[in-house]
């Protein structure tokens, strides 16, 4: 990846044509022109751009750290406290370990769940010769519904009054979990949600082991390998960069999780009103809590702009040295033309 | 992993194994290789329609609750006892339903259209153009990308709703859409590469413009790219619920389906019957637009992570 500047490779070559060429003044003016007309090219096509990456992106990260050592609520002007919304966040704001802690569970448990089961689609999926088209429409469609939907949809489904799922659980003569009324179950109730919704990894899955070379399989047969093997020994090198992918969203994806988990806690706690109302987000005993709901708690609901600030640089720390693991894996995310 | 046992490019399903098979039909060898992939074909299929069971159900349950009445839906039945069509009709004249659903189309088709056309020449100057900084650039690109919003919400809300007076209404979410999206650039640009050069350059020498380089010769070969940007847009502003929640939550009549969802569910708690037509009603669109344009969304998605 060089750090390529100046003018195409054709004057390029020109202009290295060394000190003894008699270098015509006027050719040296026209380069620079052209260099000068390129770089006004250059900044014209990126302008959207760095307008948006100031202001939406640079400016309110600058203001976000100076506002984490302020106290400020929105009225007046913000007075500088040093650390001391750091020291409430970090010691005295017990749910935002819960909140760390439900994170951890979701990235460990969610992620790598979701990343096992999309694989294991998108092999069925490859293996089905009749209705494949069916099948494939049908298990990507729940990846499109709208999150809050499809969360109000398993709220109801779940609900461990008159939901389906548990009516169906008790027939059979299974334990009836509380789900997403229950501090031990919501958080595997929003994991079975997230794979309902597996329709993303399913394609992307699908499509590289369909570019896995079946001279490989074919070799792998000859020297009698077992289909395991064959899994473990073809399959899988050929995809673990995908898988790898896969998992780096996945977690990036999770750092953000929000929607699911506020509209879960709100429909399963039966909670009224997205006006009037406040709603401490975590419901049932912040067994749901994230950073991000904290953020929106801490700002928007308790008007203590400094500690959610606080929290937002957390959360802008951690996704950013999750972000630094997929682009050292420079392979694909930044690849150039030339 | 289960699914491994199922051969990998085993012999297709019984019906067309007869023709270039060298043993004899009758063989005790031919025989054993089409048992082999008869009970295979039952394996992988059977799995299959187990896990179609999984993805379809929930819609179907969803479904049936939403055509009972009040009371069943107070129930554990599956089945409803008579068939409530009403429901739909008492969700459309919720008052607010209507605005909700304007508000969620000039979000999403607005918000849509100016990210397409603000990514889309960030998009070709990072992936054709050679400057300085250019790596730099689309480090910053990634990084976007990968920002939670909640992380910058704060100063972005004060800076709108306090500085801008736009507080209550949806342009806070709308207008960033002029000035570029991340992901669009990323997606666009992660395309953009795979054209040859020879055809920028062929354009250049029939004295093209680099605008009209753009709009003539590499956008009509980016159609797929394009689309695929446009439909993730548009999914992304229908589904968004974070955004509508902070900036327009305080003006009912600036809410969006995803936003007054919740409040529907919240205002109708006991009647699950109505917010699971309501719930169904939001879905629609997004599943009606996807079988219409199934297959670039699936190249879009594939984009993201394959050709990465």
């Amino acid at each position: 990846m060089s750090l390529a500047f100046g003018t195409r490779k054709g004057n390029g070559g020109k202009a290295g044509a060394g000190p003894s060429a008699p270098a015509a003044p006027s050719t040296q003016h026209l380069l620079r022109r052209k260099r000068r007309r390129e770089a006004a090219r250059t900044l014209a096509f990126l302008s959207p751009w760095l307008i948006g990456f100031s202001v939406f992106f640079a400016y309110p990260l600058v203001s976000t750290a100076y506002f984490s050592f302020t106290s400020y609520n929105g009225f007046g002007q913000p007075s500088f406290t040093g650390l001391k919304n750091w020291d409430y966040v970090f010691n005295h704001l017990p749910t935002f370990w819960q909140g760390l802690r439900n994170t951890l569970w979701l990235v460990v448990v969610m992620v790598s769940l979701r990343v096992a089961f999309g694989l294991g689609v998108g092999m069925l999926i490859t293996k089905v010769k009749t209705g494949a088209g069916f099948f494939r429409t049908a298990f990507y469609l729940p990846y499109l519904a709208p999150p809050v939907a499809a969360t109000v949809a398993f709220a109801f489904l779940f609900n461990p009054g008159t939901g389906p799922v548990n009516h169906l659980l008790g027939e059979l003569g299974l334990p009836q979990p509380g789900w997403f009324a229950s501090p031990d179950w919501s958080k595997p109730a929003l994991t079975l949600l997230a794979m309902w919704g597996v329709g993303d990894l399913m394609v992307i899955f699908m499509a590289s082991l369909l570019d896995v070379p079946k001279e490989q399989y074919e070799a792998a047969e000859l020297d009698g390998a077992g289909p395991f093997q064959r899994f473990r020994y073809v399959t899988l090198p050929n995809i673990s960069p995908i898988i790898m992918f896969a998992v780096v969203t996945g977690v990036i994806q999770t750092m953000q999780y929000y929607t699911q988990a506020i509209v879960a806690g709100k429909v399963a706690g039966g909670i009224a009103g997205n006006s009037g109302q406040q709603f401490e987000p975590g419901f049932p005993n912040g067994s749901t809590w994230t950073l991000p709901q904290m953020v929106y708690n801490l700002g928007f609901q308790r008007f203590n702009y400094g500690a959610a600030c606080v929290v937002a640089l957390v959360l802008f720390a951690i996704s950013m040295a999750v972000t630094s693991i997929l682009l050292r894996r420079k392979s694909g995310f930044m690849a150039s033309d030339d | 992993m289960t699914l491994s046992n199922t051969l990998t490019g085993a012999p297709s399903p019984t019906g067309s194994t007869r023709p270039a098979r060298p043993a004899r039909p009758g063989g005790p060898a031919a025989r054993a290789a089409r048992r082999r992939a008869l009970l295979n074909w039952v394996a992988v299929h059977s799995l299959a329609v187990t896990a179609a069971l999984f993805f379809l159900l929930p819609f179907v349950f969803v479904f049936l609750t939403s055509v009972m009445t009040d009371q069943q839906a107070l129930t554990t039945d599956y089945w409803p006892a008579t068939w409530q069509w009403g429901n739909y009709s008492k969700v459309w004249d919720t008052p607010g339903f209507l605005t909700w659903w304007r508000n969620t189309l000039l979000y999403a088709g607005l918000g849509t259209l100016l990210t397409v056309v603000s990514s889309l020449p960030v998009a070709y100057a990072l992936a054709k153009f050679r400057f300085r900084g250019r790596n730099l650039a689309l480090t910053a690109v990634i990084a976007m990308m990968m920002l939670p919003p909640q992380v910058t919400v704060i100063p972005m809300y004060l800076f709108w709703a306090k500085q801008m007076g736009m507080g209550g209404s949806l342009w806070p979410l709308i207008i960033p859409m002029a000035f570029g999206d991340a992901f669009s650039i990323f997606l666009l640009r992660q395309f953009l590469l795979t054209i040859p050069k020879e055809y920028l350059e062929a354009a250049r020498i029939d004295g093209c413009g680099d605008l009209r380089t753009l709009l003539r010769v590499v956008l009509p070969m980016a159609k797929p790219a394009v689309a695929a940007v446009a439909l993730f847009q548009f999914f992304y502003c229908w589904n968004d619920y974070f955004g509508p929640q902070i900036y327009a939550s305080s003006n009912p009549g600036a809410w969006t389906l995803s936003y007054g969802l919740e409040s529907f569910k919240a205002a109708h708690h006991t009647n699950w019957n109505l917010t699971m037509a309501a719930t169904l009603l939001v879905m629609a669109p997004v599943i009606v637009l996807f079988f219409f344009a199934q297959k670039a969304f699936i190249e879009g998605v594939t984009l993201t992570g394959v050709k990465g």
